[in-house]
């Protein structure tokens, strides 16, 4: 059961993060803000877990939105339309909780985790709530869907650690003026673990200055199968409990995860991956080399 | 042919050599030559009672099938072995014969004698079946019940050894069987689970293609539940269902330090290096290789795991458990085998605290000396902590193997289906579950246990459902255990 590639776009010119819309009918019925799906690009791949940035019924479309990293990240990275991977695998996950709060909710996407608040905000607004959404970048050329979130979203604001586009600075300052000037009801972080920690931290009340306001974070650990088999997912919540990101979430309560300790937990096999990826550069210049040499390029 | 006094000893089996085998995945027992099957077969006394029939789960018609491999008609015997069991190549393999079949055969009642090797007889057929393929004539369809005129559509959800030997019985029975896998490849615990010095994974693949050639249907990457609901399955004509989604959520000790990295279940552990195949440098997949790994359990899975983790080059492979030898719930053979190879055992220890280094990773296990006492529930006698005798046991990974909790991905997502207190499906003695259409067998019903009884369920429900679509399928009888 082949999956194809509809298409593959690079966000920002130093072509490491990307939009990648694959041919998933069945899986487009079904997924919705908050699942993910697991995908494997050939016989010797490695299954790796993505989260879905959009659904469409009607074309039978999933999309994702990646971040080169790894090998496996990589690799995905140079597909192109027309192409197929061996395995794709979803929804996996709980979906996303929604529903109709009184007051106004807060998204926050950070990075490569802009695109999957964006069916959560959708669904969220289809739900009747008055939505704003805080986007951070690294710089402006790695900012995407602002038009989306712009034609959705009550509110948009935009952060940019160097300044290049909207507020020069990290989400969590934008996040702390809304919590000081108005009743927020919910708070939804997807981003680097570094930013959603920093986001359950601001809305911890623990400061006292500020309300504590429950807040939904989607974890993307490490796994091997997703449907709760493996165990690789577990996380530890600050009670000390073991949870698993593939059948407890991905979306669970930041206030109750122990952030030191999952960003241990995902780097556990970093020195494999960065060997492998170095490996794969190494024999992806002796291709190009040999293409060269036979005049091919 | 003369009458020849009955060998008492049953013919060994060879085997790659244990500091040979422990720096390869090849499969460590070779089988029977066929001289060794004909002398093996010879021993069988062909008794009237059969008490190996009825210890077998599937009721394979043993004394039959080893006197047809007497006779040297080894495709005879090996049809007969696959009228109630479709997977014999890997039943030979993986079976605990000693605690079934060869724990009652009347051979090894004998003083001095021993059971006749039942196991390594029914792998022998089934190995002979493979290597002679080609040869085999075509079965005909004279077998497949007329009763079921149109053929109606059934759905089994789980292709491990359960769904497998469900969807072919009721093939044969006639249905268009369509099983629906969560994983990318088929076989459930086969292929993810026992490794390949076990269980060779082309073994799993043939043995599964003999039931595509009876007509079953498999769709991997499909998660019943999330992909598909069965409300959607029975939008597609689907009339009944099996479920056969097995025990695998892995348990983990409540102690500190689980969190560490180097802490994994022996469920990822053996998925890694058997279903992604981490131990060829060829694929991508990384596994946590430390060089003196601690083991924590006694069951099969443990010692798949302490061998395992001495082929990818550990140093030291410790099995860590908290019972003595005689508790030990591994097969015997298995126990055996990680002795050979080198596998420590620390018996009547158990975990108290994992220790970690700054960067979260594992750098040794506190255990406490245990002892045992008064019997408990299992029938076994309980382990008690004995205060003070802590020691740090020197450990760079640790992997544990203390079994499974119940998978709720398809049960929680089908409304109605009745589960007991630990989350397994119930089911009633027919194998049917709470919604009439859907039948239930296999860790999901029972918790964790072994391959051939997840068969033995797959095949009684495959009979039940039969009676199902037939509309003949009387309520069980209420005392019937």
């Amino acid at each position: 059961m082949v999956t194809k590639i509809r298409s593959k776009r690079f966000i920002g010119s130093d072509e490491n993060l990307f939009e990648l819309v694959v041919d998933a009918p069945f899986v487009a019925n079904k997924a919705r803000g908050g699942n993910f799906i697991i995908l494997r690009i050939d016989e010797t791949g490695e299954r790796i877990p993505l989260t879905v940035a959009d659904y469409d019924q009607k074309k039978g479309t999933i999309t994702m939105v990646v971040m080169a990293v790894g090998k496996t990240t990589t690799q995905l990275s140079k597909l192109k339309a027309g192409d197929e991977i061996i395995d794709f695998v979803g929804p996996l996950g709980n979906k996303a909780h929604i529903k109709k709060y009184d007051h106004p909710i807060v998204f926050v996407g950070g990075g490569a985790g802009i695109a999957p608040i964006y069916p959560q905000v959708k669904e969220m607004k289809d739900a009747g709530n008055y939505v704003i959404t805080i986007l951070g970048a690294r710089t402006k050329d790695l900012l995407f869907w602002e038009d989306r979130f712009q034609e959705l979203s009550d509110e948009v604001i935009i952060t940019t650690d160097d300044g290049s586009y909207g507020r020069k600075g990290v989400v969590t300052v934008p996040l702390k003026e809304i919590l000081q000037t108005q009743t927020i009801d919910h708070v939804v972080a997807i981003g680097p673990l570094i930013m959603m920690k920093y986001v359950v931290l601001t809305t911890s009340g623990k400061d006292g200055e500020l309300p504590r306001v429950p807040t939904t974070v989607s974890l993307n650990t490490i796994m091997v199968d997703g449907t709760g088999m493996c165990g690789g997912c577990r996380f530890q919540t600050m009670t000390g409990d073991i949870k698993f990101a593939c059948v407890d979430g991905p979306d669970v309560d930041g206030h109750d995860v122990d952030f030191d300790n999952l960003m241990e937990r995902n780097s556990r096999f970093i020195d494999f991956e960065k060997k492998r990826l170095d490996e794969y550069h190494e024999q992806c210049r002796a291709i190009q080399k040999h293409k060269e040499s036979m005049g091919e390029v | 042919m003369a009458k020849k006094k009955l060998n008492k000893v049953r013919t060994l089996m060879s085997e790659q050599d244990a500091q040979e085998r422990i720096h390869n995945f090849n499969e460590v027992a070779l089988g029977y030559t066929k001289e060794q099957a004909l002398l093996e077969a010879s021993r069988c006394i062909q008794c009237k009672n059969q008490p190996c029939v009825a210890g077998c789960p599937v009721e394979v018609a043993i004394p039959d099938f080893i006197a047809l491999i007497a006779e040297e008609r080894f495709e005879d015997a090996l049809s007969k072995v696959k009228e109630t069991n479709v997977l014999p190549a890997i039943c030979g393999r993986v079976c605990p014969q000693e605690t079934q079949c060869e724990e009652v055969c009347a051979m090894g009642r004998v003083k001095g004698s021993s059971p006749v090797a039942i196991g390594r007889l029914e792998r022998f057929v089934a190995d002979w079946g493979m290597a002679h393929e080609d040869e085999a004539p075509v079965e005909d369809e004279q077998d497949i019940d007329t009763k079921v005129s149109k053929k109606k559509k059934v759905a089994i959800i789980g292709a491990g050894p359960a769904g497998l030997t469900c969807a072919g019985e009721l093939a044969k029975f006639g249905y268009d069987v369509t099983i629906f896998e969560a994983l990318h490849k088929t076989g459930g615990v086969l292929v993810y689970g026992i490794p390949e010095f076990r269980l060779p994974k082309e073994i799993v693949r043939k043995e599964i293609s003999m039931l595509t050639d009876l007509g079953v249907k498999i769709k991997v990457n499909t998660i019943i539940g999330k992909l598909f609901t069965v409300d959607d399955l029975r939008e597609m004509e689907f009339e009944a269902f099996f479920a056969g989604v097995g025990a695998g959520l892995p348990a983990f000790l409540n102690v500190p330090g689980m969190e560490y990295n180097g802490v994994l279940s022996a469920n990822e552990y053996l998925t890694r290096v058997n279903l992604m195949k981490a131990y060829d440098s060829d694929y991508d997949t990384p596994v946590d290789k430390g060089q003196r790994v601690a083991v924590l359990g006694g069951g099969n899975v443990a010692m798949d795991s302490a061998r395992t983790a001495l082929r990818l080059g550990a140093e030291k492979s410790m099995i860590v458990y908290r019972r003595s030898e005689k508790e030990l719930p591994a097969r015997h053979e298995e126990y055996e085998h990680a002795v050979e190879e080198g596998v420590e055992f620390h018996l009547l220890r158990n975990p108290t605290e994992i220790l970690g280094d700054e960067d979260g990773f594992v750098k040794g296990m506190e255990v406490i000396k245990m002892e045992l006492g008064e019997l408990d529930d299992s029938g076994r006698r309980r382990p008690i902590a004995r205060p003070g005798t802590e020691y740090v046991l020197d450990t760079d990974m640790v992997i544990v193997a203390i079994g499974a909790r119940a998978n709720p991905v398809m049960t929680k997502n089908t409304p109605g289906l009745k589960l007991n207190q630990w989350n397994y499906i119930e089911v009633d003695a027919n194998m049917q579950t709470s919604i009439p259409d859907i039948f239930a067998g296999g860790d999901i019903v029972t918790g964790a246990a072994t391959v051939i009884s997840a068969m033995g369920a797959g095949r009684k429900a495959a009979e039940n459902m039969h009676k199902y679509l037939r509309g003949e399928l009387e309520p069980p009888i209420e005392d019937e255990e």
